[in-house]
């Protein structure tokens, strides 16, 4: 309690410097995800193989040197696949967060900072999505959209935006209530103003967190989505249209749903290392549950 | 002499807190004694080092606080206890009020639940008769219809009420010391002022030792029999309240009373301490106060043993006869090692 | 006689010449509805019931009260960040109690806030000098060279290194923000101050530079402030007059050392008698103030304080007392008062 106010004289480096990087965990988590986003950018070049070459002589080949990853049920190189499928899965996750994080977060605020009818107008139905299964709600838009990674990535976007919104009301009311945005207003700063240059800056860091976690889910549920044949469409290669795959003949050739599975667990993993490493530098008090 | 011994007694007391910053040195050799049935006013601005004093005394502080020194109370030294022998003593020899009484009461519980609980945790007694002495406890700090009350919520009672049952449940089992860490700042002055009679009137009734901390003279005047003053983790100065007040003797006990506003100054005229507290990761070598004082001389970059300048009043000075002859710089004997 | 003592007007700060009052408020009422859901209407909190005050050019008026006053309210009515529910603020001859948009801005250059909290009320994330001026690009008050320039003289004119502009709020000690803030406040160089308790959450020592400065200010600038207090020992030291609220309405109000020294109003008798002295020799005259600061949901009927006075009398349960004069621009609101005035 008297801790912070015994150091009297700050030094200069400030705490903004502490960032991701400074915890063994942020650094993990960030340098896969950056590891993970080249593999994505970078596919044609790395992968060994066409992803969609089917080769009949290598019908579920084990794992060698020229196929680390070992080979498909259609004789197709596992390694290439699982990159190709980075590309839809990593676009998905990032993508869909990222449209939910863009629409949720600018009602979050105007609902936080504002209250009253405005709160209740724009949060209701956004609770009402909220408490909707969000697995639920994802089979139930295909089922009307059509299947596909595009839609998959919209149906996870209106899935995560009451989230993102709901995080960052909550921070918005803390910060609202601060005695500088009485300031603001008394100094003649327009409401708009005070919500992109005091509120937002102040309020957005629980939702970065947030959104990073998000990402991690998006894959996964990107993955089951299309497990079930909902998601990205043949022959697009996908994580979870691989597990699907991999079930038939997971006995005879356990590598073909292994990698894959790996694949996503160390994806979401690295996701929620990154996540934690961001808290330290946005949100150290928590404020985001 | 003849003195019975000091009821607690503080030797050499150093706290020291690992932050990322390195190491902050928020208690530096503090030694002081407080004699059973007075009650002791520890005073000074933020960041002195008077909570952190009392935390250490509890053994409530964190793990990454390092404490050095004795804490004797009724002659067992506290630092190093084992945790169960402390949570022995806590609530029952020694007790702690703090300053928010929203914070020490659990919203959760009704109030006299709470009082109970703290009876049953050091006596041996019944649900009924716990709740009996809780009702006595409450009618006793000057709750008003005890037995409507009891099953209230924290959050039903006014912010001096709530100060009321947590002294109540601070002196549920008759402890011998409390330790009070500004009980009153976050009250109203009226309220304040009940609380303050409440004290005294309990100190009067069951011979309590009370510390008092707090930054306010104000209240250190009305109700404190002897002032320990501290500075940035240092005891500069502790005499009866009538001599700080009348005749204070180390320099920043003379500043801090010098810049109280009053209606004799002049606005714009009230005299200010220049510069600022020294930082604690770094502190200075020697005296803490040296850097912002009027009177400072070379030797003040040796720390100033506190020594007795009268029979009754302390003093950590280099301008004090009394310290000079305590502990001369050039490696004699003396306290005040670091 | 309040037992303080005795307070030489000669020494008090000198009022300015009074003229027309920068600052009229009107009957000013602000009540606030708490939500009790769809059904039902909420509970009504008395904040501010019915306050007039006026404010000279130049002078510093001290509003003190505890909580539940309703202070902090009427500070911030009269800064215009609350609607009042009635009444009205006339401001350099205007009324602009329901002024909005540009006449608005207008009227906020002219009175400016400083708040309590030295650490909420600045923005944690932008620079000091950013922060300072907020209001020079809100209401576009010269060019970008300009308000650069003005940053800086303000700093240094609040006694803090101008180089400070470029630093965040963190690396600042609580008595350098509080500074900040009334660098902000002074920028678009207002006539009136609101400071809802500059000083309170500050140390001794650096409470004694903040008033300084305040005081150095109001004298250089010509500034008036109304300054929200609790602490007695302050508001004596920096102000001309003093305004008491009790539970919504003010209870007394007159010139400083006239209000200290030979107080009407049973509360303010009681407030002076509370606050702890500095001095052990100090005898407080016993007989506190007892009981709880009732509920503003639920004021007591007629005279508000009758719950807690010593000597409330039958006339305080049915009559709510109305300001009698006590000569001087003095003025209390109590029956008991009145009629000792009447008597003597």
């Amino acid at each position: 309690m008297s801790l912070a106010v015994a150091v009297a004289a700050p030094p200069r480096r400030s705490i903004w410097r502490r960032g991701i990087l400074s915890s063994r965990k942020g650094r993990i988590g960030f340098g896969i995800l950056v590891g993970l986003l080249a593999v994505a950018v970078f596919a044609p070049l790395i992968a060994p193989h066409d992803p969609n070459a089917i080769d009949a002589s290598r019908i579920l080949a084990p794992p060698d040197l020229t196929h680390p990853f070992g080979s498909d049920a259609l004789g197709r190189d596992v390694l290439s696949r699982v990159i190709y499928a980075y590309r839809v899965s990593l676009g998905v996750a990032v993508g869909s967060t990222l449209l939910a994080f863009l629409v949720g977060v600018p009602l979050g605020l105007y609902a936080g900072y504002h209250g009253g009818w405005v709160d209740t107008a724009i949060m209701r139905p956004i609770d009402m999505v909220l408490a909707l299964p969000a697995m639920l709600l994802a089979v139930a838009l295909i089922a009307v959209l059509g299947p596909g990674t595009n839609i998959s990535a919209i149906a996870i976007a209106i899935i995560y935006m009451p989230i993102l919104a709901r995080v960052v009301r909550s921070s918005t009311l803390v910060v609202a209530s601060q005695t500088y945005i009485e300031a603001a207003r008394a100094r003649g700063t327009s409401h708009r103003r005070i919500i992109a240059s005091h509120v937002f800056p102040n309020a957005v860091g629980p939702a970065i967190v947030q959104a990073t976690v998000l990402m991690g889910f998006a894959l996964q549920i990107e993955a089951a989505l299309s497990f079930l044949g909902l998601g990205a469409q043949p022959p697009t290669p996908s994580l979870g249209s691989m597990l699907a795959d991999g079930r038939d003949v997971l006995t005879q050739a356990p590598w073909v749903e292994i990698f894959p599975g790996v694949a996503i667990a160390i994806t979401v993993l690295a996701f929620n290392f990154f996540g934690d490493g961001l808290r330290l530098r946005l949100d150290p008090r928590g404020v985001a549950s | 002499m003849s003195a019975p011994a000091p009821l607690l007694a503080l030797e050499h007391v150093h706290v020291g807190f690992a932050t990322d910053e390195g190491v902050v040195s928020a208690v530096s050799d503090v030694s002081l004694a407080v004699n059973a049935g007075e009650i002791f006013g520890l005073v000074g601005e933020s960041g002195c080092g008077k909570t952190t004093l009392a935390m250490a005394a509890m053994g409530l502080l964190p793990h990454s606080a390092s404490v050095h020194g004795a804490v004797r109370f009724e002659g067992r030294d506290l630092v190093g206890l084992p945790e169960e022998d402390l949570r022995r003593l806590r609530g029952d020899r020694i007790s702690m009020v703090f300053q928010d009484p929203m914070t020490s009461l659990d919203p959760a519980f009704p109030i006299g639940d709470q009082v109970a609980e703290t009876i049953r945790a050091h006596r041996d007694v019944d649900k009924q008769q716990a709740r009996a002495r809780a009702l006595e406890l409450l009618a006793g700090v000057g709750i008003p219809e005890p037995e409507r009350r009891y099953g209230d919520a924290p959050h039903r009672l006014s912010g001096g009420m709530r100060q009321r049952v947590v002294i109540a449940t601070a002196l549920a089992n008759e402890p011998a010391l409390l330790l009070a860490d500004e009980p009153t700042t976050a009250l109203d002055v009226t309220i304040q002022s009940q609380v303050l009679d409440l004290l005294r009137d309990l100190r009067a009734r069951l011979r309590t030792t009370i510390v008092l901390i707090t930054h306010d003279l104000g209240v250190i005047a009305q109700i404190c029999d002897r002032v320990g003053v501290m500075y940035a983790g240092q005891l500069v100065e502790v005499a009866p309240v009538a001599d700080i007040f009348r005749a204070p003797r180390h320099p920043y006990t003379q500043a801090l009373l010098a810049a109280l506003p009053s209606q004799q100054q002049e606005p714009g005229t009230l005299r200010v301490i220049p510069g600022r507290v020294p930082n604690l990761v770094t502190p200075p070598p020697g005296c803490r106060f040296a850097g912002r004082c009027p009177s400072v001389m070379d030797v003040c970059t040796t720390v100033p043993p506190l020594a007795h300048e009268t029979d009754a009043h302390l003093i950590a000075c280099w301008l004090s006869e009394a310290t000079k002859r305590a502990g001369a710089p050039a490696g004699a004997a003396a306290g005040g090692a670091a | 006689m309040s037992g303080r003592a005795l307070v030489s007007d000669a020494m008090a700060p000198a009022p300015v010449p009074g003229g027309e009052p920068l600052l009229r408020v009107e009957g000013l009422v602000k009540h606030f509805t708490t939500d009790r859901g769809l059904l039902g209407s909420g509970a009504v909190l008395h904040a501010v019931d019915g306050v007039d005050l006026e404010v000279r050019p130049g002078e510093v008026l001290a509003v003190v009260g505890e909580s539940g006053s309703g202070k902090s309210t009427l500070a911030r009515c009269i800064l215009r960040l609350l609607d009042p529910t009635a009444g009205r603020i006339v401001f350099d001859g205007v009324d602009v109690t329901g002024l909005r948009g540009r006449q608005l801005a207008a009227f906020r250059q002219q009175v400016q806030p400083v708040f309590q909290d030295p650490f909420s009320s600045i923005d944690p994330r932008w620079r000091v000098g950013h922060s300072v001026a907020e209001s020079l690009n809100a209401f576009r008050i010269g060019t970008k060279a300009e308000r650069r320039e003005r940053v800086l003289d303000l700093l240094d004119r609040v006694g803090l290194d101008p180089s400070l502009a470029n630093r965040r709020p963190h690396e600042l000690s609580g008595g350098q923000r509080q500074r900040v803030g009334i660098a902000a406040a002074l920028a678009p160089a207002p006539k009136l101050i609101v400071a809802d308790e500059p000083v309170s959450a500050l140390d001794v020592s650096v409470q004694a530079q903040v008033l300084n400065l305040l005081a150095d200010l109001r004298r250089d600038l010509g500034l008036a402030i109304v300054f929200v207090a609790h602490d007695l020992a302050v508001v004596e030291h920096i102000s001309h007059r003093t305004a008491v609220m009790y539970l919504g309405r003010i209870v007394e109000t007159g010139p400083t050392g006239a209000v200290f020294r030979d107080p009407k109003h049973p509360y303010t008798k009681a407030l002076l008698e509370a606050i702890p002295h500095p001095d052990p020799e100090h005898e407080p005259a016993g007989g506190g103030l007892q009981g709880e600061i009732p509920s503003a949901i639920a004021p007591p009927s007629g005279c508000r304080f009758r719950t807690r006075c010593p000597v409330a009398i039958e006339r305080c349960a049915t009559e709510d007392p109305a300001m009698t004069s006590f000569g001087g621009a003095h003025d209390a609101a109590c029956h008991v008062a009145a009629a000792e005035l009447t008597a003597t």
